[in-house]
């Protein structure tokens, strides 16, 4: 039996879906609406999955207040009312995608010491959701 | 260590378990497990031990365990996974509150990661 434990997250964030390997009208068929100039926002939300043996001594595979101040510091503090496109400098370059803030968050999070991260799952809208569990 | 979570007469929360069967539908009926049956079983094994008890005293699977969100979905686990008749049990999951869950699956579903 593998054990996980799960902690959903949000923040607020803009980004604006235009990619330079593209021309603007290739770029506004492809996006859409998520194209335009000024950005638009979602209420993204979160979750960090750890693996890992649970302590007998403590019958958790982590600290919650550790993951909660690293995850704060980590990811929170930089994104949360923010322009993702202009103020988290890996999306300079890279198209602010939900698959690409997927893979940021990750990195971002992958040295967490209390347990192993597992998964970082991400909710754009209610509808939509990606996951990133590290590379192959 | 755990704050508010060890105030000395404990602190209730409504749980949420998510249980999932995975197997191939039955030829006849087209399920993979009788719903009612899993109904039944999850009463019985779950529902009568564990709802509106103190799982520090009352819960005898849990004696000697700290009852976190991690060691009740494991409880749980073992409680169902050796009386799913049809399909194998997949995936528990345990919502301690809608910010928190845990989950086991079985190791050879896990994809090699542990």
């Amino acid at each position: 039996m593998k054990v996980t434990l799960t902690r959903r997250y949000s923040f607020s964030a803009s980004h604006r879906l235009h990619s330079n390997a593209m021309n603007e009208a290739e770029n506004q068929t492809l996006y859409g609406k998520c194209n335009n100039p000024y950005g638009h926002g979602h209420n993204y939300v979160v979750e960090v999955t750890l693996a890992g043996t649970v302590d007998p001594a403590t019958g958790m595979i982590a600290n919650l207040v550790d993951l909660d101040a690293y995850v704060q510091k980590q990811v929170l503090a930089d994104f949360d009312h923010r322009y993702i496109n202009e103020e988290i400098p890996a999306f300079k370059t890279l198209v602010p995608t939900t698959e690409n803030l997927c893979i940021e968050i990750y990195n971002r999070l992958k040295g967490f010491t209390g347990a192993k991260l597992d998964r970082v799952r991400i909710e754009e809208t209610s509808r939509n959701s990606f996951e990133y569990s590290g590379g192959a | 260590m755990f704050g508010k979570c060890n105030n000395p007469h404990g602190h209730g929360h409504n749980y949420t378990l998510e249980v999932t069967i995975a197997g191939e539908p039955d030829g006849k009926t087209g399920m993979v497990l009788d719903l009612v049956e899993l109904k039944v079983l999850l009463e019985r094994e779950v529902m009568a031990r564990m709802d509106h008890r103190f799982l520090n005293y009352e819960v005898a699977e849990l004696k000697g365990m700290i009852p976190t969100c991690e060691n009740v979905s494991m409880v749980i686990w073992k409680l169902l996974e050796p009386k799913i008749r049809m399909g194998k049990l997949h995936r528990v999951r345990l919502y301690e509150a809608p910010d928190l869950f845990a989950d086991c699956t079985d190791d050879a579903h896990s994809e090699g990661k542990n």
